[in-house]
């Protein structure tokens, strides 16, 4: 059984969710709250990585990240190293492709929430940025709650978009649904069943999880 | 402090057009059928809402004057401000959602003592009656040391025996109170009872006549029609 590809794809599953977490409650508020022109344009942009085949995902991407690439360019500029086939690659990769299922159900929670509880906060004295943390945060955790899982979740499934940026490095970028794929490719299919079925309690105590939020912030 | 206020503001269908001021120690009662602008009056006074042209004025500071580009946030109006419904918070408890924007949380705990809430102190928002929020939300408002209270509406939503209860511990807490309250309602019985000062509006603009009209029930023209809405049971209570 390959641990160090369950390892890596937890790692990375994990660092998304964090970065992803912060990353999208600004762009939620500012969905939720605002209006500015293009906003449609934007959101419809945004929840893009949803509706594109990964591969597709993947391409752009190491055309980006890649050493002629803008975002591979500066990042060799800044450290020396290539951003392919590496671990915060695939990370970076792994945030674009989650991004709708972080700022979906952030924006319909932040949404949900009543304005003249914002309305009693500003006149309580609190700026819109003491009201986000004190009073919008602490009545959407069940919202980031289900951001942060379905996040968790779709990075664990990620394969098409890793395989594009990163390959297949054991330790670095190879993860488990790369491990599985491989692993078949050689025939190997004791270890493939062994990784696959390692993410089934996982996946399947997420998902638990979830409808329990759902069932506990229900109003 | 008085607070004195004139602004216009077009609204979908009427235009406000109004002025007035209240005195310390004063309550003002502004009265008038729903729909009538009353809660736009009050925002715009909270600074939640832009009046369209007009002035506030708080004792010597400018809130808003259209003319000097001063629009003053709500934040640094330093008042309290009592909601039909929905005030409080609904993630913390009575005590903390009192003690959110208290100047001294000690004082709190009198304030609680005072509204007899203080054994619901752990309870969170939808674990109490109505009443018993409304009363929490008046000691947020008090616990911020408000210089000006908007209460609007603030028991409507109550049952007419808890709403009586609350209007006369209000009346009896006035006297203690040094700062102007501006109270609204749409029953004639509540303004009568608490106010030193009326003010009556319909259609966005002030209306002297108005309880007159409504008291002696004289049908008089398209405003009767609307206050027909207004159930006239209110003036049993």
């Amino acid at each position: 059984m390959d641990y160090l590809a369950l390892y890596v794809t937890l790692k990375l599953a994990f660092v998304t969710t964090v970065f992803l977490i912060v990353l999208a409650a600004p762009i939620a508020y500012a969905l939720a709250y605002f209006r500015f022109p293009g906003k449609s344009l934007l959101e419809a942009f945004i929840y893009l990585p949803m509706a594109l085949p990964p591969t597709a995902i993947g391409f752009y991407l190491l055309m980006v990240m890649g050493p002629k690439g803008f975002a591979g360019k500066a990042w060799g500029f800044l450290t020396g190293d290539s951003l392919l086939f590496t671990f915060i690659g695939i990370t970076i990769a792994s945030i674009i492709y989650s991004i709708p299922f972080a700022v979906q159900p952030m924006k319909a929670a932040f949404a949900k929430i009543d304005r003249r509880l914002l309305d009693a906060a500003y006149v309580l004295g609190l700026s819109k940025r003491a009201a986000f943390l004190r009073v919008i945060i602490p009545n959407s955790l069940g919202g980031i709650a289900a951001s942060a899982i379905l996040v968790f979740l779709h990075s664990i499934g990620a394969f098409g978009v890793l395989l594009m940026v990163g390959g297949s490095i054991p330790g670095e970028t190879k993860v488990a649904s790369i491990a599985i794929y491989e692993a078949v490719e050689t025939m190997n299919y004791r270890a493939a069943g062994m990784i696959a079925l390692s993410f089934i309690p996982i996946s399947y105590a997420f998902l638990l999880l979830i409808n329990k939020l759902n069932e506990d912030y229900r109003i | 402090m008085t607070i004195s206020a004139s602004f216009k503001k077009r609204l979908k269908y009427f235009d406000l057009d109004i002025s007035f001021s209240c005195s310390m120690k004063n309550m003002m009662v502004m009265i008038g059928p729903s729909g009538g602008g009353k809660t736009t009056i009050i925002r715009m006074l909270a600074g939640l809402q832009r009046p369209d042209e007009g002035q506030v004025i708080f004792g010597d500071e400018v809130w808003f004057d259209s003319l000097r580009r001063i629009n003053i946030a709500p934040q640094k109006r330093r008042l309290g401000y009592v909601f039909q419904d929905y005030t409080l918070f609904p993630h913390l408890n009575l005590y903390d959602n009192a003690a959110f924007a208290a100047v001294d949380k000690k004082e709190v705990d009198e304030l609680f003592e005072l509204f007899k809430i203080n054994h619901l102190r752990k309870r969170k928002p939808h674990m109490v009656s109505g009443g018993e929020r409304q009363r929490c939300a008046i000691c947020q408002a008090l616990a911020r040391h408000p210089r000006l209270l908007l209460l609007d509406e603030p028991f409507s939503a109550l049952d007419a025996i808890t709403r009586r209860g609350l209007r006369e511990e209000l009346k009896n807490l006035k006297g203690g109170m040094s700062f102007p309250i501006i109270y609204v309602t749409h029953d004639i019985t509540e303004a009568l009872y608490l106010s030193d000062e009326i003010l009556s509006v319909v259609e966005g603009k002030s209306d002297d006549q108005w309880m007159q009209r409504m008291i002696s029930r004289e049908p008089s023209a398209e405003v009767s029609a609307r206050a027909a809405r207004e159930p006239r049971l209110s003036l049993v209570y």
